[in-house]
């Protein structure tokens, strides 16, 4: 699959503002949560993050103008699903920011703190789902891409917070080890599946064999096969996949020495090469009408 | 709506057929020429003149060699086979329930997948969901175009009855490609599936194509075989011609 540098950045930055918020919520509803400033910048920061990841979002639009429209499908689409659970986790989100920025009473943090909470779990996991629920892309269509989206999003959010409230170093060496494993089995897993479509079943008459293209249909790649054969990255994923697990190991331990500062950046980069190797190495079966034997 | 009807009154579609298909293109020129001027238009194309060409179609034609089995005569020797590919109108298509403006949809009267060039925001998630590759984006119009089964021929009452049919069965020369209600079990178009045994392209898929493909036909056998009448008579002719024939054997 085609990676868009839009939607890559995208996940990565509103990942990493839905788990600082994450972090957030949950040191208040624990009633452990940092004072009214450091609360608000904490707000701040992962309200700018959220809101730049989903402005670079419609930028992968056609028709960026319409994007509203996408709010109406939540009933079958994860897309409209993840927008919906977007826009209604800034109701919670704006209402901690009066509270903390006016020095309001604090009754309601907790409540509006558990919403956030939910609303943030709830918009990444639609995020994962969106590629979790394509069986036509098996490097995707799995039950463990959400929880990865989820974990990675925890993992840099909380160095984040680790790095405004000098806090939780265990906690977010925690995630961000878990997100290494999850996706040190993914890759192995990934790997060792060729896929349960094949060349025969795409055109339906097995008893004449698996086919090679004799004719192409077009001279040059059309839009099917610039956004669902992209393959050019491949040979490089073997060494972006160390670089991955590298930063984000390094990270953890950083974490663990609370430099959470010093590994924001380094976790940044290893959830980008990873986003960007989610698509890179994902395979469509619709290639399979382009000669893959399998997909 | 992208929730899909639970049954529709018609099922329109194609019935292709492998066994006579010679891959002209007829039918995938005639449907950019219909549709760059119809419903949706137009389908752009970027350098079309030039090295590197690409553009928005809504039907490609494939060309494959298929290797046969050695152990089954019917399929020995393997077969080249033209084959067209466009949006099958799935009963359950995945591109419809993606879609999260509601562009994408499912028509309940005759089971036509279509998208409202107006209202689709040029996402692409619904060419990721679809297995068939039967979607592309138009770079310069910012949506998805797909096949609409000419949905503006085939109840237009402008143009000539013999035209109401989509533009791709028009143009085949060699009556490939067939157009009608699937859904009834009695039309000319589901006879011939029932007779040739059509299929679905990746049924495993579970989206339930409307359009069917019929398999190529089983292989004649090649080698020539004298027909029982052609085998010479021990005694024939006239006795001229057995007076020459001697003359032939003995001066031989």
């Amino acid at each position: 699959m085609h990676p868009a540098y839009t939607v890559i950045f995208f996940t990565t930055a509103s990942g990493a503002g839905y788990g600082l918020l994450f972090w957030l919520s949950l040191a208040h509803i624990l009633g452990a949560g940092p004072d009214r400033w450091v609360s608000l910048a904490a707000l701040i920061l992962g309200t700018a993050l959220v809101s730049a990841g989903l402005v670079s979002s419609t930028y992968h639009l056609g028709r960026p103008e319409r994007a509203w429209r996408a709010f109406s499908q939540w009933r079958s689409s994860w897309l409209s699903r993840e927008g919906v659970a977007a826009v209604a986790t800034y109701l919670p989100m704006m209402g901690l920011g009066l509270i903390w920025l006016f020095g309001l009473p604090e009754d309601l943090v907790t409540i509006l703190s558990a919403l956030t909470a939910v609303g943030t779990v709830g918009t990444v996991y639609c995020t994962g789902m969106i590629y979790g629920s394509l069986p036509t892309i098996r490097h995707w269509y799995r039950t463990d891409v959400p929880v990865i989206y989820l974990v990675l999003a925890a993992g840099t959010g909380g160095l984040l917070f680790q790095s405004l409230v000098d806090d939780y170093n265990l906690l977010v060496a925690i995630a961000l080890v878990a997100g290494l494993a999850l996706k040190m089995w993914y890759w192995m897993d990934v790997d060792r599946d060729p896929g349960k479509y094949t060349a025969e079943m795409a055109f339906g008459m097995p008893q004449l064999g698996a086919p090679t293209p004799l004719d192409p249909p077009h001279t040059q790649p059309n839009f099917v096969m610039r956004e669902m054969g992209y393959v050019v990255g491949r040979k490089h994923a073997q060494r972006l996949r160390t670089f991955v697990m590298v930063l984000l190991f390094a990270a953890s331990v950083l974490s663990v020495l609370g430099l959470p500062w010093v590994a924001v950046p380094l976790a940044g980069c290893a959830v980008w090469m990873e986003r960007w190797l989610f698509f890179a190495e994902a395979e469509h079966v619709s290639m399979l009408y382009y000669g893959a034997q399998r997909a | 709506m992208t929730t899909l009807p639970k049954t529709t009154a018609k099922k329109l579609g194609l019935v292709i057929d492998l066994d006579i298909c010679v891959g002209c293109q007829a039918c995938a020129t005639s449907c950019k020429e219909w549709n760059t001027g119809g419903y949706s238009a137009p389908l752009s194309d970027h350098d079309p003149y030039g090295a590197d060409p690409s553009g928005a179609w809504l039907n490609r034609i494939h060309s494959f060699e298929f290797p046969g089995d050695a152990d089954q005569p019917e399929v020995a020797g393997g077969k080249t086979v033209h084959f067209p590919r466009s949006c099958l109108h799935c009963e359950e298509p995945a591109c419809v329930t993606v879609c999260p403006t509601g562009a994408s949809y499912k028509r309940e009267e005759d089971g036509i997948v279509l998208v409202n060039p107006d209202t689709c925001i040029g996402c692409k998630l619904c060419s990721w969901a679809c297995p068939y590759g039967a979607r592309e984006y138009d770079y310069d119009h910012g949506v998805m175009k797909k096949c609409t089964l000419c949905v503006d021929r085939i109840y237009n009452e402008h143009i000539p009855e013999e035209d109401r049919i989509p533009a791709c069965v028009r143009a085949c020369p060699t009556g490939a490609r067939a157009f009608g209600d699937l859904g009834d079990p009695d039309s000319d178009v589901s006879r011939d599936v029932a007779e040739r045994g059509g299929f679905d392209l990746l049924a495993e898929m579970g989206y339930k194509p409307t359009n069917k493909y019929l398999p190529p036909r089983e292989r004649v056998d090649p080698t020539p075989q004298p027909l029982p009448e052609a085998v010479p008579l021990a005694k024939h002719g006239s006795r001229m011609e057995a007076l020459f024939a001697w003359v032939d054997k003995t001066l031989s």
